[in-house]
């Protein structure tokens, strides 16, 4: 039940423990009844490495942005604890947050709705440095003017508003603003897909640069294995709520041992023609379950082509399979050689 | 992270170039709006007129000549005098003053207590949402002239209640405006950028909030104003409104009506005046609408 420690670190700058959020379901007029919870994030819990970049993917729905909004407190958690550089956030009280959140910040997906759109960029990225004493007013335009080249934007257009901006530009600006505070530990929920796919990866370029130095840890959160594979150094995939498999990058992608990571493995396109025509690609049957009402037993048994009766009944153990790897499966060890 | 990338020139200070916001992208697309430049140019006219307008001439709005009696337009009275001789050109401005006074009062309390009321009910949500905005619901379904009319008569035909109960009367849409703008906006991803970002609920909520559903508030605003305007005219024509000798529209147009068979002038210039300001009023509102409506902009 451990987490995977990478090795060169043994005190984690985040870790979250068996962390859980439920949203419940209520209807009626005034007096609400309770009809239902979404276990949106049930029970995941991971550990960050100063600098390490870890890599959550997953299909719509499965929880990755809540999880993301779960770590950064913008969401209630009903159990468990966030823990950044031994503080646990779950059990902060508002003032204790603010306090500890700038240590960490967030990048969101769509860079066309997290930019106030009535405010010009010099605004945007000096509102923290100023609400927070990081440095005078006299200071922040040198400031902001060094937070805009950082993220390869000209200072000359700290003027304009968002909208004079494209989508890849106004990524950039998210990005600085989340650099505003000097974190430690970056979200990033989603921040290409709403790009171009030619404008993809000069952000994943100037997340993996930023990483590197500034010394910072990422979560990097995808839909897609092919945009974390080359950024992360783990990657962590996630399944109705729950993480299913959890490895070195590499190993992940070459070796994948839990059905559904092998499904999205499959999927990777290659760019090589002959390989892409012989490429057999695991299509899984039916679509991903309600969370409302999760199948019993492993979640993913309805879809699984190596599921037994036994996948019906128990909830198999997010457990360490070899070193470095953690899968969430009963059969993991009879299935690891077809 | 102060350092600068190789790319970068040599210390040449890089001139910053202006951004437009889209306050001034709005601005713009308003004056093409040739209606709407329209309404702005006349109200104006009309406002200053107005105030200055009996502070020039030689005539009182009160000041009878019962000699001259009705007079149609003349060189000495323009727009002609009524029964009691009085100017009607003075007696236009001077009623303008209340009309346009009536118009902006109530609709500054309609907006004070609907945009407080929405924007508590949007951003608290829950509960409190459901019990506000069913109460909404309810003043909603009450007859409201005869609620004015009520009140004029417990309370005495005082000017100052008028402005206070027709803008009691009037602030429920906003209030529901406001409300749905609120609950739109703090669920965006930059209100969540905010609150990771460590700012306070009070930032929050007048820097990021607020100047995002200014928008919507300040159309709704400039369509509210000749709603309220009818309603005191309404309440003039039965006799409840302003009382002589003061003047407003309400009450010209009533005096007017009465005698228009004799004297058609005095009907004709204040019905055409108040028509005016609210084709203005509205043509501008509804410029404002297409000028500040996001989905037009640039993105």
């Amino acid at each position: 039940m451990s987490p995977v420690s990478p090795a060169s670190s043994p005190s984690p700058i985040l870790e979250l423990r068996d962390v859980r959020t439920h949203f419940p379901i209520s209807s009626g007029f005034l007096f609400k009844r309770h009809v239902g919870t979404v276990k949106a994030v049930d029970g995941v819990t991971l550990a960050l490495a100063p600098g390490e970049v870890l890599g959550l993917v997953g299909e719509s729905g499965c929880g990755k942005s809540t999880l993301a909004r779960t770590i950064m407190q913008l969401v209630p958690t009903t159990g468990g604890a966030v823990i950044l550089e031994g503080k646990n956030l779950t059990t902060s009280n508002a003032a204790e947050v603010v306090g500890i959140r700038r240590d960490l910040q967030m990048v969101f997906q769509d860079p066309y709705a997290s930019l106030n759109p009535r405010m010009t960029v010099f605004d945007t990225l000096a509102e923290p440095l100023l609400v927070h004493d990081v440095c005078s007013p006299a200071d922040s335009h040198a400031r902001v003017a060094a937070l805009m080249r950082t993220v390869g934007l000209a200072p000359r257009f700290m003027q304009k508003y968002p909208h004079e901006f494209s989508g890849g530009q106004r990524q950039r600006i998210a990005i600085a603003r989340a650099l505003a505070l000097e974190p430690k530990v970056i979200i990033a929920d989603e921040p290409v897909s709403a790009l171009d796919v030619s404008i993809q990866a000069q952000i994943l370029n100037l997340l993996a640069q930023l990483v590197r130095q500034m010394n910072l840890s990422l979560v990097f959160i995808a839909h897609d294995l092919s945009v974390v594979k080359h950024i992360s150094d783990r990657i962590a995939v996630m399944y109705l709520g729950k993480i299913v498999e959890l490895g070195r990058a590499a190993d992940v992608i070459e070796r994948p041992r839990h059905p559904y990571t092998r499904a999205l493995v499959s999927a990777i396109p290659t760019p090589n023609p002959d390989i892409e025509r012989q490429r057999q690609r695991i299509v899984l049957p039916g679509d991903p379950p309600s969370p409302l009402n999760p199948p019993s037993g492993c979640a993913f048994h309805p879809r699984c082509a190596y599921a037994r009766e036994i996948c019906k009944a128990a909830v198999p153990p997010l457990a360490s399979f070899e070193p470095g790897r953690d899968v969430a499966c009963l059969r993991t060890a009879e299935i690891s050689n077809l | 992270m102060t350092s600068a990338p190789p790319t970068s020139p040599a210390a040449v200070p890089e001139p910053i170039e202006p951004g437009n916001s889209l306050w001034h992208d709005a601005w713009l697309r308003l004056r093409k709006n040739k209606l709407a430049t329209f309404g702005l140019v006349s109200l104006s006219v009309i406002a200053v007129a107005c105030l200055l307008g009996p502070l020039l001439s030689s005539y009182g709005y009160e000041e009878q000549n019962l000699d001259l009696g009705a007079s149609a337009p003349s060189a000495a009275h323009w727009l002609g005098t009524d029964t009691l001789g009085r100017d009607l050109l003075v007696r236009l401005l001077a009623g303008g003053r209340i009309s346009l006074a009536v118009g902006l009062a109530a609709t500054f309390v309609a907006l004070t207590i609907g945009v407080v009321y929405g924007a508590v009910a949007g951003f608290f949500g829950g509960k409190l949402d459901a019990v506000m905005m069913r109460s909404v619901d309810i003043m909603y379904s009450m007859p409201f002239p005869i609620f004015v009319i009520l009140l004029m008569v417990l309370f005495g035909r005082n000017i100052l209640l008028l402005f206070v109960a027709i803008g009691a009367v009037e602030w429920l849409t906003m209030a529901r405006i406001v409300r749905g703008q609120v609950m739109s906006i703090k669920k965006m991803e930059f209100i969540e950028a905010a609150r990771s970002l460590g700012l306070g609920r009070r930032r929050i909520i007048f820097r990021h909030i607020l100047p995002n559903m200014l928008g919507p508030i300040i159309v709704y605003t400039t369509l509210t104003i000749p709603g309220v305007m009818l309603l005191e005219a309404f309440l003039s024509f039965l006799g409840l409104g302003v009382q002589p000798p003061m003047s407003s529209w309400g009450v010209l147009i009533k005096d007017g009506a009465e005698k228009m068979e004799e004297f058609p002038w005095l009907l004709i210039f204040p019905g055409t005046m108040f028509s005016l300001t609210l084709f203005s009023l509205n043509f501008l509102g509804d410029g404002l609408r297409d000028a500040l409506d996001v989905r037009s902009s640039k993105d």
